[in-house]
């Protein structure tokens, strides 16, 4: 870079940079447009999706499909059930799956490894493996049409998680927590006073990422769940989409599909470089 | 390593032995009781520590390992899920052999991975365009991304009607360049190709933020060195950036084929019936619907082991390569 002369260097960056700039904008339109088109649809009237030529911009906009979409359709029940699935799988999930990562990265255990390894493998086993004798388990006791088979697998810890807390807690130096021991701090004490506050961000990227995986969840939800009352909002939506398209209700659909999305699309907005963050370490440690 | 081993030698002997002072002098009885006090705290953590793996291991054994024993078994039955499995042997992996509805689900989800290869190369395109210094470059991040976080249903809801041959977005843009698109899901020669579109499109941001990570890990430094030696902007693309970031592309593929072979959500909602002539149908979908819907649900087993099989197989394969791999970076 040197060599050359600083002005023709950086002129000729200038147009790489603008060429570039139009090329990713044009691709960013093409990835938002679905989503636009989504919202825009939801504030259409339903005579006006079908409309020819196409109407781009509802005038005016029809707001109140926000508001009749949750008397007409479960949506709210849908919201209710997903945040009872999410939220307690997380967080229980999330305090199991910590306490085992602290065991296996730091504590003295017998087979200790070959423990971690075999836990490892379970990942290479496909849900659609296991879910017809999980679900045939489930129904002999009774808990098809209840949250509990989505719960209750996941509360006995992610092992995701645990990998990756395990490889945050190796860079803890062993001294830090003999040196608590020896002060005569008892196991769960070392663990809440201190390896918890230590892991706690990295506890965070993988408790979001987890959040989302189990809300966006679709096929264990569509097994279990018959009565509608007692779906989760991903189901609810996908129902929604086979009733109402007969009837030609694509706004209220769009609108519902919208509002599904929605959460996990604030809490990425607010939280998205933790998540960034977290999500390219994934890639580095694969 | 050798910690654990001496923490695993027969307590039962030396439990006995520290009743009775064993003769000589101070010395050895000192050490001797420091060593006993150790293997005393030592047990202690041992069970703290096997009550903190406990909830995984349990969780493992019960809802991984013992469904998995019983999937290998139920697909050798004939099996409604309601009474016992009966017994059959092999019967249900022959007739998966000749079942035309299965060979054109497994042909179907091997289509699909088409995408992976188109995913891929734009994602490094976008990391390398987003490496360079460009106004806006954090809101291009989070557009790309946003796909990524979408609930797939929903985001298969949107599409579905985008695709709708009338009223649909794709058609009704194709248009202003004079094109008539077709009814794209309607359609065995689009159905896929409009599946995949989809995916691309969903999975674009994840894939691209890995790239970026890996090529802005690489040093600049790397790349000036080349720039002095004469190396031009290509020359510098094959010899040091698509080094760089194969640990990533490795990764992405392997990912991307697990994921892939267990295709599912898209395809029943966009194409509930499993499209025109069953030609969307993925492999997880004929299972769900065998399984769940016919009631067969030895034979869906049998079908499930054999895509456990097929994902087992390649996570293999990534472990054998992933190590060379990593020879040859470090």
């Amino acid at each position: 870079m040197s060599r050359k002369t600083p002005m023709s260097a950086t002129s000729q960056n200038r147009v790489v940079n603008t060429v570039l700039f139009v090329v990713l904008a044009l691709g960013a339109i093409v990835m938002i447009a679905p989503l636009l088109w989504m919202i825009t649809t939801a504030l259409k009237t339903k005579a006006d999706v079908f409309a020819l030529p196409p109407v781009w911009i509802p005038d005016p906009p029809q707001w109140e499909t926000f508001s009749r979409m949750w008397t007409e359709a479960p949506i709210l029940s849908g919201f209710k059930n997903s945040i009872i699935v999410a939220g307690t799988v997380t967080i229980v999930g999330s305090v199991t799956s910590s306490l085992a990562a602290f065991a296996l990265a730091k504590m003295r255990l017998p087979m200790k490894n070959a423990i971690f390894i075999a836990l490892l493998s379970g990942l290479m086993i496909p849900y659609p493996t296991l879910m017809i004798p999980q679900f045939v388990m489930f129904s002999k006791i009774g808990w098809v049409d209840t949250l509990l088979p989505l719960i209750i697998p996941l509360l006995f810890g992610n092992i995701i998680m645990i990998f990756f807390l395990r490889q945050y807690l190796s860079s803890v130096p062993d001294s830090m927590i003999e040196a608590a021991k020896i002060d005569g701090a008892s196991y769960l004490q070392i663990f809440g006073r201190m390896v918890f506050p230590l892991i706690r961000p990295a506890i965070a990227a993988q408790f979001i990422l987890w959040f989302m995986t189990i809300w966006n969840d679709y096929l264990a939800p569509i097994l279990y769940l018959n009565t509608e009352s007692k779906q989760t909002l991903q189901v609810v939506i996908a129902n929604l989409n086979v009733e109402y398209a007969t009837q030609r209700d694509y706004p209220l659909i769009m609108a519902a599909s919208f509002v599904a999305l929605l959460p996990i699309l604030v809490v990425f907005l607010i939280f998205q470089r933790q998540i960034i963050e977290s999500v390219a370490l994934t890639g580095a440690k694969g | 390593m050798s910690h654990t081993a001496s923490t695993t030698a027969p307590t039962a002997v030396p439990a006995a032995a520290a009743d009775v002072p064993p003769p000589g002098g101070a010395g050895p009885t000192d050490a001797h009781r420091a060593k006993q006090a150790m293997r005393r705290l030592h047990r202690t953590e041992h069970r703290w520590a096997a009550a903190f793996i406990a909830a995984p291991v349990l969780g493992f054994l019960v809802f991984t390992l013992y469904p998995l024993g019983y999937a290998l078994y139920a697909s050798l039955t004939r099996w409604n899920g309601l009474t016992a499995p009966q017994f059959i042997g092999l019967e249900n992996y022959t007739r998966l052999l000749g079942d035309p509805y299965f060979r054109q689900t497994l042909w179907n989800t091997a289509f699909y991975m088409i995408g992976i290869p188109i995913g891929l190369v734009l994602a490094l395109l976008l990391a390398i365009a987003l490496n360079r210094k460009i106004p806006g470059q954090t809101a291009f991040r989070t557009i790309y991304y946003v796909p990524v976080i979408s609930s797939l249903a929903a985001i298969a809801i949107v599409w579905q009607f985008a695709y709708n041959g009338d009223f649909g977005l794709v058609n009704q843009v194709l248009d202003w360049f004079g094109v008539d698109g077709p009814n794209w899901l309607q359609n065995t020669a689009t159905v896929k190709p409009a599946i995949i579109i989809m995916a691309v499109w969903k999975g674009l941001g994840y894939s691209m933020l890995l790239y970026l990570a890996a090529i802005q890990s690489v040093p600049r430094s790397l790349y000036e060195a080349a720039s002095l030696d004469g190396a031009n902007a290509y020359h510098r693309f094959r010899s040091i950036t698509l080094p760089m970031v194969r640990p990533v592309t490795f990764f992405l593929v392997v990912t991307n084929v697990i994921a892939g072979s267990q295709i599912f959500t898209e395809i029943n909602i966009m194409t509930p019936t499993g499209g025109p002539e069953f030609s969307s149908a993925s492999i997880v979908y004929y299972i769900v619907r065998q399984a769940f819907r016919y009631q067969q649900m030895g034979y869906a087993t049998a079908m499930s082991v054999v895509l456990g099989l097929i994902v087992f197989v390649v996570t293999l394969i990534q472990f054998r390569l992933n190590r060379r791999n990593s020879f040859s970076i470090d």
